[in-house]
């Protein structure tokens, strides 16, 4: 068609070239697209429902048999041990990573220097290498254990990485309590530090408690790879317990299970989260 | 070239200089507040009035110059501030509650940190000073569910509860909706007829003119004019002062200046 409809030239016609869809009503329109669109996602779900092979599935992951013999020991000590290691490593992590922070707002320029190095050495560098480091690059150039083997390891290889963010975070949460709060502390006549100590740093923590539950999360998560520790049968924790399983059972099936044992930890954390969230947007 | 000043004065500033940077904000300060007497500050914003204020506790550490609070030199740097900031009340313009903490707490606090009093003792005297500005039933309550005014007097309470020598008030009306303004200036000028030497710097000329015993202007970084209430703000010497009177007194009257404004 060289000419429109009514005899305009092309050129004309082609800047409003409209859908068809353009014709209907606007609601009509909307219905449509919607309906559409819920119709793609049941082909999709259709499709996968047709073509995967659902007993292998079910064979393959979600063995009920297979993952009967994992309890009660995947929760009474695998999840336990998760738990405990993340609680370590988090409390390592904010006791020194609370020191780190004020180092970082210290008026010594060296205390500043130092935790700006410490931050960044142990942001920079990956968590696993760091694990290899203290657990088996220590005792290759030492010729002896860490005292106290593996837990050491753990909460080091947990809590040092861990103080370097957390020091990050209570900073930016002490810098967020208005600096009237200080002056007022000072004003009454109290030191530097009582005024930190009681007025400060309570408010910092009370801001923080998002992000901080964020980074609890995140650790553990980051627990699992103590897995490569190779610890002992009393102390390993999910991941590990689920890996020595699926070699023990020949089957995935572990793996799955101690997958939802983590979400059992972290997606309440998560519901905590958005809660604080919605409390603190509306305190604002 | 220094004013004769009492030998009791709570308050001498002397030659005080203060510099942020490059901007010199206070250019000489020469001033005093006698022990019970009510000083009212003002001037256009700006002017240096609140970091004079803030120098007296060495909120701000001054650039040179000398203040002396009760006889004892804060501008020495060998002084124990602490000690001397527990002898001065401070109560600031966007109040400074605690606020993770109970109106009850807000007042027992330091109390307790500072002057180790007894829980039980630091709680008696914080309910009494409560009752004396009017907010004894709000004891259990934090600083976020009062109003403005509430909030003021709470701070009020909690510079008071200290037993402090002087109070410093850093326009303390200046963050509240007007209806809530009477009640903290009524707690204010309680305190002036206890007796309390207190330093105000503030917008309210009614105020000034009902409570301060001396009312002193400051433009520039410079006390330009002081004297008795009436003197002052019905009959300013200065051309500077009479300004500024014009515009506070009859806003919608003033000629828009030049610069600023």
């Amino acid at each position: 068609m060289a000419v429109g409809r009514q005899g305009e030239p092309v050129s004309s016609l082609v800047g409003r070239r409209r859908s068809p869809l353009a014709s209907l009503p606007r609601t009509k329109r909307i219905r449509l697209i919607r309906g559409a669109q819920y119709a793609v996602f049941v082909l999709v779900l259709l499709l996968v429902a047709l073509t995967v092979d659902w007993p292998t599935i079910r064979e393959g992951y979600f063995n009920l048999d297979k993952a009967r013999p994992l309890f009660p020991t995947i929760l009474t000590v695998a999840l336990k041990n998760t738990v405990v290691y993340t609680a370590m490593g988090f409390a390592f992590g904010l006791v020194v990573g609370l020191f780190f922070a004020l180092m970082r707002l210290s008026q010594v320029t060296p205390y500043r220097w130092f935790a700006n190095c410490y931050i960044e050495f142990f942001r920079g560098i990956p968590l696993l290498l760091w694990l290899f480091f203290l657990g088996y690059g220590v005792p290759t150039a030492t010729g002896r254990q860490l005292p106290f083997s593996p837990y050491s390891a753990i909460v080091l290889g947990l809590g040092m990485p861990a103080a370097a963010y957390l020091a990050e975070t209570i900073r930016a949460g002490i810098q967020a309590v208005p600096r009237g709060q200080m002056e007022a502390a000072r004003s009454l006549g109290m030191s530097q530090s009582r005024a930190m100590i009681s007025i400060v740093i309570p408010q910092a923590f009370r801001i923080i408690i998002p992000p901080l539950t964020n980074e609890l999360i995140v650790l553990t998560k980051d627990s699992s790879l103590v897995a490569i520790l190779g610890v002992a049968a009393g102390t390993q924790e999910l991941t590990k317990f689920g890996r020595d399983e699926l070699n023990t059972l020949v089957n995935a099936t572990p793996l799955v299970v101690a997958g939802l044992c983590y979400l059992l930890i972290t997606v309440p954390l998560s519901i905590v989260v958005r809660r604080l969230e919605a409390r603190n947007a509306r305190a604002r | 070239m220094y004013r004769t000043v009492p030998e009791d004065a709570t308050i001498v500033v002397r030659d005080l200089h203060k510099r942020f940077g490059a901007l010199e904000v206070l250019k000489g300060i020469d001033f005093h507040v006698n022990r019970g007497e009510v000083v009212c500050v003002i001037g256009p914003s700006g002017s240096g009035k609140s970091t004079l204020l803030r120098c007296i506790n060495q909120l701000e550490t001054a650039t040179s110059g000398q203040v002396f609070v009760a006889g004892t030199e804060v501008t020495d740097p060998d002084v124990d501030i602490d000690a001397v900031r527990r002898r001065i009340g401070m109560v600031f313009q966007q109040f400074n509650l605690f606020p993770h903490l109970s109106v009850l707490r807000n007042l027992t606090i330091t109390q307790r940190r500072v002057l180790h009093r007894t829980t039980a003792e630091a709680e008696r005297i914080a309910r009494e000073t409560l009752t004396k500005v009017g907010l004894d039933d709000k004891v259990g309550a934090y600083p976020a569910q009062l109003s403005g005014g509430q909030q003021q007097r709470v701070a009020i309470a909690r510079a008071l509860a200290m037993d402090p020598e002087l109070m410093l008030f850093d326009e303390p009306t200046s963050a509240l909706d007007p209806e809530l303004v009477g009640d903290v200036l009524a707690v204010i000028h309680d305190l002036a007829s206890d007796g309390m030497t207190m330093m105000v710097v503030t917008h309210e000329m009614a105020f000034a003119r009902d409570v301060a015993d001396r009312v002193v202007f400051m433009d520039g970084g410079v006390v330009v004019e002081e004297g008795p209430p009436a003197e002052l703000l019905g009959n300013p010497q200065h051309r500077r002062t009479q300004d500024f009177l014009s515009r506070v007194l009859d806003p919608t009257r003033a000629q828009p200046k030049r610069s600023g404004g």
